[in-house]
């Protein structure tokens, strides 16, 4: 089997806050096509590692890269952004004052040069569209992809205690996790065009597929809030595969189901790894799952990997044993 | 051992306000100083309401603008129609009296109506969309304002200032009025006072709890509804008392002055770092400050804008306020 | 055959908008001119009413989006409708001495206010409900304020009167005596408005809005850039106050500051609120029956009890603000969703998208 680059790639990843220490330098490869799970006691950091690779927080320390390609970074105020926004400052008061000249108001128009340039780098900095993205890269200036840049560039995620959108239908739940894959204009949208009505109904089969896949076609029009809790989850990963992402983060996605609803999941995640191609992530507590379709496994314990290796390895692991069960347990003691 | 230039950067907020306010000192005549430190009082009796009110439920209680409001209207009645007091008392017994008295029957009444509010049209939406309680509490403050314009009409009303507004304290040619004395006086000893009941009583530290985690709060026996009911009771009297203080101070009070009172007492609460009293204290003098500068400065007209511009300031930059941390927190 | 036409009138939506509207419009001219509403007063009088109302109406619209879609609590709206009214002053006026004709000020005016909608909603993008809540209900306060206060560009108080009618090739300038060409305006206006509104809504756009409403951080990990499309829609809703704000110019011919006090910031979100917060006909059917409970109803509440002991004393009038005050508490507490709530699931049935 040839040794295809990773998929993900942490680099010594590390997040505080303030003084505490949630995740400390954690290094992880991830195969394409490939389900990993991640484990640990609670509070070793689990979610917020994902909470790092998904965009939430960008890193204190480390890198990410998701197919080589830089995806969080520490989030220094570099001061080359600084500089550029002084330029552009400073550009748009003499143009201000430029033109002012013309109608005999040169202060005023140089002021309010300065603010609306100002104005608009800053919101541009802010609101980060693309264009100002790319900018950003070409000249340098690195920074960690927010929430909405990451599931554009092909990571999706589901949330520990599931984040639907309750009031809305499962179809319209899916519909919004094509949202990153479509591009429709605001002028295409208030004028009806073919190209609008085509995305949209692009959108709906397509959503209309994915509920198929996880088996809620039948539950389209349900309102998220009034389907049951193991539908719930389903749901969530029909929304998350929506936005056809190379990397799937499942955060304990078996998190209260009974055993039927478990096997359900089980299957799912094998299958839809079979059927789109996604390499998969998951955060479980539930052993079944985590030893049943995982091809490796990551233990975390206070926010240090303190082992990796396949199921077989892990479960005889005395450090993992050790954490889950306190000191003692792995000796038999 | 943190080096003093860790302290200082990590503080760094704390010391701009710092020299701000000794510039102003030094800067403007002392009259004015003494001003802002008034103004900054009768805020700092407004924005206490604001700031334990957020602090537990996370609500803007829009309506307490104009429950301070209402405590003017509700003391200049008792003054003028039960007591028949409508000019300054000169005998210093009975204008302590007075003084003791009417601010205990505005503080109660103005307490009361914090409860019903509270009771009536918050606690029956705890747990409903962001949005219904902010646009109840809208609600209140319209009501408040029209009951208050239906029984004492629209126009400016006279509130007694029964306090003598000519007696002072001379230093040198700096004159101190008394009035400025006892606004700042009973502002600071409420604060204290209230302080104290924070960290000292049982309630104080149930309110402590309940605003930390309601969950835990409450598994652990606080009772929940009775600990949130005693704050907004508590903030409302407390601006009750600031009522009296403003109409003593200022003479004169009409149905409007909720609103913009109560726009600057919440800025005054952000500014100094929402849900901490010592910065809603702080908070309010350098507002106090803020508008009374801008009237030495020539910008009279425009103080509402700079103090609004101060909010947004904040908000966008440092919405911790003064006292908070820099962090932000999230998911 | 009904069903037939209902399920055709679903799925195309804006000829359903264009019918209903033609219908209202035709059916309240013609209830105008009965004899019962006679009584209240002459048939001219309603007519101005109804153009009057629309005002109202595109306002509680555009608030609608903001508010009922985004989720955004904005209390100053009142703020975008005098940046419409007074960028119309500025534009065609004999004041300014700028003569652009009405039909192009509508579109200039909505861009104005649009800008300005962008420039108000960004210092709020980081802030939760309340605060946000507090930011928009500060600026509603300012903007009037700056207004008055830079009375050298704005006649403060005074206000600028004069402002330039609407002017068409074969009926010539509008007056204001002759309310049927501002009526038919008005509904012209109020229709174009709500099939832009419709259709932004029943798009990727409008999900994007109901996402970031529901769970900001959720829309956001699901590909939503919130910074833009929260600011989309203070543009969006702000350019539908400035279309309103040219109207209202247009028609009184004056502006002041006094017009756009916090009064009609709370006046419109009750309006939504009564009507149904994320319900475009509920927010019109809304604005437009509290127009006129405001207008009329109190009126005559007036004049139907004088003589009589107690409520004879009462000014109803005067009452009015207390009774929206009333109404938006009693509405969060008995019935949230408004009188015509925002119809959920039905929204978007499979086959609901057209080909």
């Amino acid at each position: 089997m040839s040794k295809s680059s990773p998929v993900l790639e942490l680099k010594g990843v590390g997040r505080s806050f303030g003084g505490l220490v949630a995740v400390n330098s954690v290094d992880l490869e991830v195969a394409a096509g490939s389900i990993t799970s991640i484990i640990g006691p609670n509070g070793a950091g689990k979610t917020t590692l994902f909470n790092v690779i998904s965009g939430l927080y960008a890193p204190t320390r480390g890198e990410i890269m998701l197919n080589g390609v830089v995806l969080a970074t520490p989030d220094h105020k570099t001061e080359r952004e600084a500089l550029i926004w002084a330029a552009i400052a400073v550009t748009g008061s003499v143009l201000g004052a430029v033109a002012g000249l013309a109608i005999d108001a040169p202060a005023g128009l140089a002021g309010v040069g300065a603010i609306v340039s100002s104005g608009g780098i800053l919101l541009a900095a802010v609101a980060r569209p693309s264009w100002y993205t790319r900018l950003c890269a070409r000249l340098g200036i690195r920074r960690s992809a927010r929430p909405n840049d990451v599931v554009f560039l092909g990571v999706a995620r589901t949330f520990q205690n599931i984040r639907l959108f309750k009031e809305m239908s499962a179809l319209e739940n899916v519909m919004v996790g094509t949202h990153a894959r479509t591009e429709v204009g605001l002028f295409d949208a208030l004028l009806d065009t073919r190209r609008f009505r085509q995305t949209e109904s692009a959108s709906e089969t397509q959503a209309l597929t994915l509920l198929e896949a996880v088996g809620l076609q039948k539950q389209a029009n349900v309102a998220a809030k009034n389907l049951a809790y193991g539908d719930q989850r389903k749901l969530e990963v029909a929304r998350a595969l929506a936005s056809q992402p190379k990397l799937l983060l499942l955060d304990e996605p078996a998190a209260g189901m009974n055993p039927a609803e478990t096997e359900q999941m089980i299957d799912l995640i094998k299958s839809i790894r079979d059927k789109f191609g996604v390499t998969v992530v998951l955060i479980e507590h539930d052993m079944r799952v985590v030893m049943g379709i995982s091809e490796k496994i990551a233990v975390l314990d206070h926010g240090e990997k303190i082992a990796e290796g396949t199921p077989l390895e892990i479960r005889s692991n005395p450090r993992v044993i050790e954490a889950y069960l306190g000191r003692g347990a792995a000796t038999g003691a | 051992m943190v080096s003093p230039l860790a302290w200082a950067k990590r503080n760094s907020v704390l010391l701009w306000v710092a020299a701000v306010a000794i510039a102003f000192f030094l800067a403007v005549p002392p009259v004015q100083f003494v001003n802002a430190l008034t103004l900054g009082a009768i805020y700092a009796l407004i924005a206490l309401g604001y700031t334990m009110v957020y602090g537990i439920v996370e609500l803007i209680n829009f309506a307490h603008g104009d429950v301070f409001m209402l405590g003017t209207f509700v003391s200049l009645s008792v003054l003028i129609d039960l007591m028949g007091v409508t000019g300054p008392i000169t005998n210093p017994l009975q204008l302590t009296a007075v003084l003791i008295f009417i601010l205990a029957v505005t503080m109660i009444l103005m307490g009361a109506v914090g409860f019903l509010i509270e009771k009536l049209a918050y606690r029956p939406l705890r747990n409903a969309p962001k949005l219904a309680p902010l646009i109840t509490a809208i609600g209140v403050s319209f009501i408040l304002q029209n009951i208050v314009q239906l029984w004492k009409g629209p126009y400016k009303t006279n509130f007694p200032q029964f306090f003598p507004m000519d007696a002072a304290l001379m230093f040198g040619s700096v004159r101190i009025g008394l009035i400025n004395v006892l606004v700042i006086a009973v502002a600071l000893i409420l604060m204290i006072a209230l302080q104290l009941f924070i960290t000292r009583s049982k309630t104080g530290r149930a309110m402590r709890a309940t605003a930390l985690d309601p969950t835990a709060a409450a598994l652990m026996g606080v009772n929940i509804d009775a600990t949130i009911s005693r704050t907004f009771v508590i903030g409302a009297a407390i601006a009750g008392a600031g009522s009296v203080m403003f109409g003593l101070y200022l003479g004169i009070t009409d149905f409007s002055i909720g609103f913009i009172a109560g726009l600057k007492a919440f800025t005054a609460a952000v500014v100094g770092g929402i849900g901490n009293t010592l910065g809603a204290a702080l908070g309010a003098f350098t507002i106090g400050f803020t508008e009374v500068g801008a009237t030495v400065a020539g910008f009279s007209r425009w103080k509402d804008a700079i103090v609004f511009i101060l909010l947004v300031a904040f908000l966008t930059f440092r919405p911790n306020g003064i006292l908070g941390s820099d962090s932000s927190d999230r998911a | 055959m009904m069903n037939r036409m209902r399920e055709y009138l679903l799925r195309h939506r804006s000829l359903d908008i264009v019918l209903r509207l033609t219908a209202i419009a035709i059916v309240l001219p013609l209830l105008a001119a009965t004899p019962i509403f006679g009584a209240f007063q002459p048939f001219n009088g309603w007519l101005t009413g109804f153009a009057n109302a629309a005002i109202f109406v595109m306002l509680a619209i555009g608030l609608n989006i903001v508010v009922g879609k985004a989720g955004l609590l904005d209390l100053g709206f009142a703020a975008f409708f005098a940046i419409g009214a007074y960028t119309y002053a500025f534009g065609a006026s004999a004041y300014s001495g700028n003569d652009i004709p009405f039909w192009l000020m509508l579109p200039i005016g909505a861009i104005v206010t649009a800008i300005f909608g962008v420039a108000i909603g960004a210092p709020t993008l980081r802030l939760r409900g309340d605060y946000l809540a507090i930011v928009t209900l500060g600026f509603g306060e300012i903007i009037p304020n700056v207004l008055l206060n830079s009375d050298k560009y704005t006649l403060g108080t005074n206000g600028i009167s004069g402002l330039n009618r609407p002017e068409l090739p074969i009926i010539g300038a509008f007056k204001s005596n002759e309310p049927w060409p501002w009526f038919i305006l008005a509904v012209v206006l109020i229709g174009l408005i709500m099939i832009a509104a419709d259709r932004i809504s029943f798009s990727r756009i409008g999900r994007a809005w109901e996402a970031i409403r529901e769970d900001e951080l959720a829309a956001a990990s699901n590909g939503i850039n919130t910074v833009t499309f929260k600011l989309l829609a203070f543009a969006i809703g702000a350019s539908t106050a400035g279309i309103a704000g040219a109207f209202l110019a247009s028609k009184l011919s004056f502006v002041s500051p006094d017009q756009f006090k916090f009064s009609v910031s709370v006046t419109v979100l009750s309006m939504l609120v009564l009507g149904g917060i994320g319900n475009l006909w509920g927010a019109a059917i809304g604005a437009f029956l509290l127009y006129f409970v405001q207008s009329i109803l109190l009126k005559q509440l007036n004049e139907g009890f004088k003589g009589v002991p107690v409520l004879g004393e009462i000014d109803f009038l005067q009452l009015q603000y207390l009774l929206f005050g009333l109404a938006l508490v009693i509405m969060m507490l008995r019935r949230p969703g408004g009188l015509f709530p925002e119809r959920r699931v039905a929204r978007h049935r499979p086959g609901a998208s057209k080909q």
